[in-house]
């Protein structure tokens, strides 16, 4: 069948997805240990698992629309990876603002609890675990296909609060983040737009 | 890397120096980009010869002076000071130039100064940083007279000896170690004394996250991060920021009875 062919074919592209996200990180941890990070390698570090962990998640977002869009299957099967390698970036992210405060866990409560700019970017993190969690075809089983679905809907706030976390981040420049929370609301907009609706028993009369 | 030997003097820390790598390429300088790096591969454009600087306002002799000439007026000093960013970064850089104070007395402000009012050049084509509206250009920056005429405040030409890179602020550029280093505005071609206190750049630009002042206080935190602790670039571990970057007993005594939390 043409269809099963064309899965089949493509069986190859969700790893290419994860080596193809996975490897900044490997580049990244390759200049760390050369030295080629810049004067403040730790900052440019965190700047750079936060970026990827946002873009990485936008693009998982990005995949059903594209579906709904063009009527093509393949961006549904990359999804997860997009998913989990994002979550990857987030922790990596977390990871080295922990050590940067050398895992002084009073002033990251501290933190968390009294910035909201690092508040937001901890929830968006605490958000994507379960996500990450129940990401095997097992737990789509257990929970129910529409349990699971409504589960997953909690990564939209996941990244609303990651783009937020991001424009309160910068000192000035905000155009990274404006180029971000306009990509997000437009994956919004198409959702809201594509959204499936209940089937209507019969068609208008004047359509008809 | 920094090689020439001196004796330390009365405001020297003695803290290891920075390299010179870093502080020549690791940079805020919004007039030539947004990246750190973007300074030290941007600022060829700056012609930094023919340069002016005008003093005026509130003065006895207002003028316009030529750099080298500026310069000649006064022997040429070292200074190795703390610099604290406010974005809880910091450096140890060996300056060479001259007090403010000298050249505040060469042109005898008026009992009506109140105020020193620095303005950096304004130029797009030299500045291609400022195309964008990222700040309000040209970059402007104050300080109160007397803390103008403390000893500490500083206007630099040189690092390690060597003529200022432009990335630094050539030809001529503030310092004053006990406040965050957005205060040391750099390419200066005015100087103001005025009676009000001026408008300055980042405090226009964010009114609750930038002070006049902007003295360094662990104490009070930036409302989006902490100013608690610092990277000294070159290290991994963070260290705690000093009151005042390490120079209370110094200055501690300009802002008695002033609450600092309030004037941040």
């Amino acid at each position: 069948m043409r269809n099963r062919a064309a899965r089949h074919s493509l069986s190859w592209l969700p790893p290419a997805v994860y080596v193809g996200a996975v490897l900044p990180a490997a580049v990244l941890a390759f200049d760390a240990f050369s030295g080629l990070l810049g004067a403040d390698p730790i900052k440019r570090a965190t700047h750079q698992t936060g970026q990827l962990a946002i873009v990485l998640l936008l693009l998982s977002l990005g995949c059903t629309p594209l579906r709904l869009l063009t009527g093509w299957t393949w961006p549904a099967r990359v999804r997860k990876a997009l998913g989990l390698t994002a979550f990857f970036y987030a922790l990596l992210h977390f990871g080295i603002y922990l050590f940067d405060q050398n895992v002084m866990l009073l002033s990251v409560g501290e933190d968390i609890a009294k910035r909201p700019f690092i508040t937001v970017g901890f929830l968006s993190l605490v958000l994507l675990l379960p996500l990450a969690w129940t990401s095997t075809p097992q737990s789509v089983r257990r929970l129910g296909f529409a349990g699971w679905t409504r589960l997953h809907r909690l990564v939209y706030v996941s990244a609303a609060l990651a783009a937020l976390h991001y424009w309160w981040g910068v000192k000035q420049d905000r155009t990274m983040p404006t180029l971000l929370a306009l990509g997000l609301l437009l994956l919004f907009a198409v959702r809201f737009v594509l959204r499936p609706r209940k089937k209507q028993a019969t068609p208008p009369a004047s359509l008809s | 890397a920094v090689t020439r030997k001196r004796v330390l003097g009365p405001y020297d820390t003695s803290e290891p120096l920075t390299s010179y790598q870093s502080i020549t390429t690791y940079n805020n300088f919004y007039e030539f980009g947004l990246g750190k790096d973007d300074p030290s591969q941007n600022a060829g454009s700056l012609r930094t010869r023919p340069w002016t600087v005008r003093i005026d306002g509130e003065v006895r002799k207002p003028q316009t002076v030529d750099i080298d000439t500026l310069q000649g007026w006064f022997p040429l000093e070292d200074r190795v000071y703390r610099m604290r960013c406010v974005e809880a970064w910091s450096m140890v850089i060996p300056w060479m130039g001259f007090p403010l104070a000298a050249l505040m007395r060469r042109v005898e402000p008026t009992s009506k100064a109140k105020y020193v009012k620095f303005t950096a050049l304004l130029d797009p084509k030299q500045m291609p940083g400022q195309r964008s509206r990222v700040l309000d250009w040209p970059y402007t920056e104050g300080l109160r007279l007397d803390e103008a005429l403390h000893p500490l405040a500083f206007l630099a030409v040189g690092i390690d000896g060597k003529i200022l890179p432009n990335q630094n602020g050539a030809p001529l550029r503030l310092v004053v170690p006990w406040k965050y280093g957005f205060k040391n505005i750099k390419s200066i071609v005015r100087i103001s004394l005025v009676s009000e206190m001026p408008k300055t750049t980042w405090a226009l630009a964010a009114p609750d996250e930038y002070g006049f002042y902007a003295n360094v206080n662990p104490a009070v935190d930036h409302p989006r991060w902490s100013q608690a602790t610092e990277r000294r670039i070159g290290e991994v571990a963070r260290r705690r920021t000093l009151p005042f970057n390490g120079y209370a007993e110094s200055v501690a005594g300009l802002y008695k009875g002033m609450d600092l939390r309030r004037n941040f």
